[in-house]
């Protein structure tokens, strides 16, 4: 299949069923156990400081554990999995002085999804597998100060922002994937950033892909970290003209639903939920169950919530195996057609009726 | 109630306001930040940011502002819209802000390429564009050329760029008319007509523009140029104009403009054929100097309205809320018509409607609507009797029957009286049966009466309980009318999880505010509305019940022995309490009320009347300053009235006792012995987990010494300023006024809430005398940047009630006052305020929060209570269900 017909097909998949998206990445590489050598692989064995933990480093250096996971995500029934690229930014790697290596893991990271992928596709044509490249949030923030004695300080600028999420995309645009996930989006400014950095690439010849947008409410206070509601937040990322809109991260099912359901009401396009496996206990685990994550995504099925199901933090393939089964059969959310209307926000909406 | 037409704050803006330019200029942020934030609390939607002047770094400057509007929640929660004729500065802005922003502007006067290049970019960054009216040749100035501008701008935007057509925006400029040159006489004509074209070619474009360009030409004379934007706003709005920047608040209404002028401005602005041998701009230029107002003219009421036919003049009587001619032209009415009753269903309804259509518009404001309803009371009190006479009378249609009652135990009637007269308004037929209702007699009026709805109002939290009960019994009587709950202490949730559930057989409804009261209404009276209604609120409940059900389980909280042992614990070795002046109890019976007049906080009055905004800058509001203004002169004459005539009489008594803390009780001792218990003030505490360095679970009894420690003192206070405020509302009522009744009630409240304010000054500098040397200042007043603390029981720091019969029994209030208590612990009358006063420099405000089962049955222990009676006096703040 050549890249537009698997685009083709994900449009056509969303309208029969809910689509499944893959679990966490970070506590199942954790789950290796894998020593400092492991990362440093032959390529960076000289390279100064610490690189465990570094995850997205083993797209490069580890290619076989990266290929297990989304192996083993595919077999537990996702239709989509994600590129192993979450902080695969110059900004995000400066920590561990990987800038450099930037281009190399976006590369890497969709080639082996795409390569993976691809096997399950072959082998059950009835049911296309996809790869969706992973676009994290930054440590740094453009909303926000960086500094408490000085509201207007700012570490970056949009321009710095924007550059290196310039440099995430097009490598994976060029990797293979067939959309881009702007995901765990924190603040809608520098969400704003990828997005321009991604509507951007058409002027460099880039086809174009499906944009897919998750951001993070983080508390019960129904808000992103830079203070935007649900709507709001809708309202300042629509002109991507999304392919999905979503919420994941920093909730378990039970706390994220009434504000998936703010959204399924306001956006009109498909809409995503990964919640974590609940909150995480003292030890900074996640306890829930399988059995528990898939009842309550079950419920928000039923109920016409969502299009795209999935897991974030602390699920595992045999959530996402739970989940998969537990939504088999059920239709997925109707997109509701809403009245054109200009539609402003700051933090929070305003609508001129 | 979204107002049709958008006004775009224009007070951040450098070339509109010389002050936000200077504060700017100066590098004052702070300060051009709370002109911003002044803007948004004065209800602007949009605030308009704009940074071109010569001598600014604009760039810097936009970028500086935005960033510091991005840490301020109350100012970044509406949109911005990033105004400048410079691209670069318009790109700097779009990188600063997260929401979805309106650029102001972009246009094709440097060439087609550059404007789709600029709108592409506007889209990526994810905004409205205001797009305006301007090409290669130049700035369109005719009707032809805005349109054909607009419309080749619109399609290269739609069709080329993939701009979404709402998200566009055309000021097709206002240019100045009446400038002596005869090409720009048409000018506001052009405008007006190119907005309905365009509108019409566009769909879902949008019209904005910059109104004070339009009488340019006069500036200089401010009444003449706000009359010039009235009526030139009339027109464009009806030619469809969404949005403009424009200093509302100073615009008259276009009625109210004195004929003559008017129809000289509209001459100009429509251009029409001039009417003398002078042309239109030269009739109002000579116009002009008349209406330029000023000090030296005597300004009398403007009595042109007193010239149109007696339909009008009620309209305009109903509108303005005149009382002074009503009952003439209401008999010059009754005389030409064929019967008594078509005069109210004739001119007095239309008048009404009108009223009614510009509140929904939100055009009108509740004090207003108020003084309407006043003007067409006396209107139909002056019908009564010839519709009386004459026999065959039928009782006059009505759109329906409530009836509205503040529940048992519960006094409080503003909000209650508020509602009626609007519903009363708009044609409602409304039984109040006041204050202090049983259950009872609610549902046996209602049933005799046949009404169609019952609203439930009530202010203190035992008032939920009754509530409760009162739907409970309308289930069980067979009942399926609507119930209707309101008032301060009610809400949503409390509705849906509470009431709602006990009346099954009939629809439970929480109405947040009068403004929403004929809506919800109507929908439950109309046929065809009142099931999509109802499904709706259900399902909305069922909402707030399922989320109120998830809240529950995870609201963690600390044991009582937990919170107890994270007490807030001051360091009494290091704390000399001070001793007050004396011992016992003081009456200040009468106290004087001028001086408690001059302690009053107005903010709350306009509040009260849902009048949002701080005293005194709501006066100036862009949208409510109107009618703040004229309440705010109306209570002026209601006070002046009230001290001359002595109408309402101030009584209050402090006492000051020896007390020291055990446990989370506080023992009140007869003397210095401290032997004789006196009383024993019960507290509760906190029990959310704290984790926070520093963080206590604080409980009244922290700020007191316990036993054994040091001589301590406490002080309680019970106050009203409410002697004639029952017989002062109903003389108003019985004459038809409801406005200055529920005037009269509001500031009977705010005299009572000055007069605790004024005693515990002195309390602090005189009676109990610990900070003798406290500067006074009223905003340091209000803002409590002072000592010690006097905290009320029923409020968040002690929310239990009954307390009050405690400190009641201490003052021996009712002797020294004339203050009773209800049989839910509500004090008469009504304007009353009672609390303790605390001394120790760190006692502080705090809310007690949701309790857990353990305090409760330890607090139940303590008053002599069962845990059930305990439940029950403090359902709202339950933990658990009881």
């Amino acid at each position: 299949m050549t890249r537009q017909e698997r685009i083709a097909a994900l449009k056509a998949a969303a309208k029969e069923r809910v689509l499944i998206l893959d679990g966490s990445w970070g506590v199942m590489i954790q789950k290796r156990g894998l020593a400092e050598a492991d990362y440093r692989g032959d390529r960076f064995k000289d390279a100064p400081g610490q690189l465990k933990g570094n995850n997205d480093l083993l797209c490069i250096t580890r290619p076989d554990i990266i290929s297990d996971l989304h192996d083993q995500y595919f077999a537990a029934g996702a239709d989509i999995s994600e590129t192993n690229t979450f902080s695969a930014t110059t900004i995000g790697q400066a920590e561990y002085g990987m800038e450099a290596a930037v281009r190399d893991i976006n590369l890497e990271g969709a080639r082996i999804a795409r390569e993976v992928a691809d096997r399950w596709t072959a082998r059950e044509p009835d049911k296309p597998r996809f790869v969706a490249g992973s676009i994290g949030p930054l440590p740094v923030m453009l909303s926000m100060s960086s500094d408490v004695n000085d509201p207007g300080a700012r570490k970056v600028t949009f321009d710095q922002v924007y550059e290196a999420y310039v440099e995430q995309v097009r490598a994976l645009h060029e990797g293979g994937v067939d959309l881009f996930l702007v995901e765990t989006i924190t603040d809608t400014l520098n969400c704003k950033a990828a997005i321009k950095a991604i509507l951007d690439l058409a002027d460099e010849g880039y086809e174009e892909l499906p944009i897919w947008i998750s951001g993070t409410i983080t508390d019960r206070s129904g808000r992103t970290l830079s203070g935007q509601t649900v709507e709001a937040f809708w309202n300042s990322v629509r002109h991507a003209k999304p392919f999905a809109v979503g919420l994941n991260c920093a909730l378990g099912a039970d706390l994220m639903r009434p504000h998936i359901a703010d959204l399924a009401r306001v956006a009109d396009t498909l809409v995503s939920a990964y919640p974590n496996a609940g909150l995480p206990n003292a030890m900074g685990e996640y306890d829930e169950q399988p059995h528990q994550t898939s009842h309550e995504l079950h419920e928000w099925a039923e109920h016409g919530l969502v299009n795209i199901l999935g897991g974030c933090c602390g699920t595992t393939p045999d959530h996402i195996r739970h989940v998969a089964d537990a939504v088999r059969g059920l239709k997925p959310r109707q997109v509701p057609e809403r009245p054109k209307a200009m539609r402003l926000a700051g933090l929070e909406p305003f609508e001129i009726a | 109630m979204r107002p049709t037409f958008i006004n775009v704050g224009e007070r951040t803006n450098v070339t509109g306001s010389a002050k936000f330019r200077k504060l700017v200029a100066e590098g004052n942020y702070p300060e051009a930040l709370s002109v911003a934030r002044q803007q948004v609390e004065a209800g602007a939607q949009v605030i308009d940011v704009n940074m071109d002047e010569g001598l600014l770094d604009s760039v810097n400057a936009m970028k500086t502002f935005l960033n510091l509007i991005a840490a301020e929640p109350d100012i970044a929660r509406v949109p911005v819209m990033i105004d400048s004729s410079k691209w670069e500065v318009i790109e700097a802005g779009l990188k600063c802000v997260q929401g979805k922003a309106i650029v102001n502007s972009i246009s094709m006067k440097e060439g087609e390429a550059k404007f789709l290049e600029q709108a592409r970019a506007c889209l990526r960054y994810g905004a409205a564009v205001v797009v305006m009216a301007f090409d290669e040749v130049g700035q369109a100035d005719t009707a032809d050329r805005k349109v054909e501008i607009c419309k080749r701008a619109y399609d290269l935007l739609v069709e080329k760029v993939g701009f979404p057509p709402e998200d566009i925006i055309f000021d097709p400029n206002i240019f100045a008319v009446a400038t002596g040159i005869e090409e720009h006489d048409n000018y506001a004509v052009d405008f007006i007509e190119a907005t309905r074209r365009i509108k019409a070619l566009c769909p879902y474009a949008r019209i904005s523009g910059g109104v004070s360009n339009v009488s340019f030409s006069f500036r200089g004379n401010e009444p003449v140029r706000r009359a010039i934007h009235s009526v030139f706003l009339y027109h464009a709005i009806a030619a469809g104009m969404d949005m403009g920047i424009v200093n509302a608040g100073d615009l008259p209404v276009y009625d109210d403009i004195p004929e003559e002028l008017r129809e000289a401005v509209e001459d100009v602005i429509l251009n029409r054929p001039q009417r003398t041998n002078i042309s239109n701009t030269e009739r109002l230029v000579e116009l002009a100097p008349k209406y330029k107002g000023g000090k030296s003219q005597a300004k009398g009421p403007d009595l042109a309205w007193r010239d149109q036919p007696v339909a009008g003049r009620l309209a305009h009587a109903l509108v303005h809320g005149i009382t002074e001619y009503i009952e003439a032209d209401t008999e010059e009415a009754r005389l030409a018509a064929e019967r008594p009753l078509h005069v109210i269903e004739g001119p007095l309804m239309d008048g009404m409607n009108v009223v009614g259509d510009l509140f929904g518009a939100g055009k009108m404001f509740l004090p207003q609507v108020v003084k309407s309803a006043r003007v067409m009371k006396q209107a139909v009190a002056w019908l009564m009797p010839f519709m009386e006479a004459e026999k065959a009378g039928k009782p006059r249609e009505q759109a329906g029957r409530i009836l509205m009652a503040t529940v048992k135990g519960d006094v409080h009637d503003i909000g209650k009286n508020i509602v009626g007269v609007v519903l009363q308004c708009n044609n409602y037929e409304v039984i109040d049966l006041g204050v202090m209702v049983p259950a009872d007699r609610i549902l046996d009026e209602a049933q005799k009466h046949k009404v169609d709805i019952v609203g439930l109002s009530g202010l203190i939290t035992p008032s939920l309980d009754e509530m409760v009960y009162v739907a409970s019994e309308m289930e069980r009587r067979g009942m399926t009318m609507p119930l209707l709950i309101g008032g301060a202490t009610t809400s949503k949730t409390h509705t849906a999880v509470k009431i709602s559930p006990k009346y099954p057989a009939g629809s439970t409804t929480y109405v947040l505010d009068a403004s929403r009261a004929v809506g919800v209404v109507s929908n439950l009276l109309s046929a065809t509305e009142k099931p999509k209604f109802l499904a709706a609120t259900a399902a909305d409940y069922q909402k707030v019940r399922e989320q109120f059900a998830r809240g529950q389980g995870t609201r963690a909280r600390a044991t009582i022995g937990e919170a107890r042992d994270n007490a807030f614990t001051p360091d009494w070795t290091a704390y000399d309490p001070p001793k007050p002046t004396f011992l016992g109890t003081r009456a200040f019976a009468p106290y004087d009320l001028p001086e408690l007049r001059r302690h009053i906080d107005w903010t709350p009055f306009f509040a009260s009347w849902e009048l949002i905004g701080r005293y005194p800058a709501i006066l100036e509001d862009d949208v409510v300053g109107k009618a703040a203004t004229d309440l705010f002169k109306d209570a002026q004459a209601m006070l002046d009235r009230i001290l001359q005539e002595g109408l309402l009489e101030a009584r209050g008594v402090v006492g000051f006792w020896p007390a020291n803390s055990d446990g989370d009780d506080i023992v009140v001792y007869a003397d210095e012995t401290r032997t004789t218990e006196l009383a024993r003030l019960h507290t509760l505490r906190q029990q959310m987990l704290k984790t926070g360095e520093g963080q206590a679970n604080v409980a009244l009894a922290d700020f007191v010494a316990p036993v054994g420690t040091r001589p301590d003192y406490i002080g309680g206070f019970a106050v009203t300023a409410g002697h004639g405020e029952l017989e002062l509302a109903r003389r108003f009522k019985d004459a038809g006024d409801d406005y200055s009744a529920i005037l009269a009630t509001a500031l009977a409240d705010r005299l009572a809430e000055a007069f605790a304010e004024a005693l515990h000054r002195r309390v602090r500098t005189e009676l109990w005398a610990y900070a003798p040397e406290e500067p006074f200042d009223l905003d340091h007043l209000i803002g409590e940047q002072y000592r010690g603390i006097r905290p009320a029981p029923g409020y968040p720091a002690q929310p239990d009630h009954t307390e009050k019969a405690t400190l009641f029994r201490l003052l021996d209030a009712t002797a020294a006052t004339g203050m009773e208590l209800t049989e839910s612990y509500a004090m008469t009358p009504p304007a009353a305020v009672s609390g303790l006063y605390f001394a120790h420099p760190e006692s502080h405000y705090f809310g007690v929060g949701r309790i857990e089962k353990d305090q409760v049955e330890d607090y139940a222990r303590r008053k002599g209570w069962s845990v059930g009676e305990a439940e029950r006096w403090l359902a709202p703040i339950l933990n658990y269900d009881a």
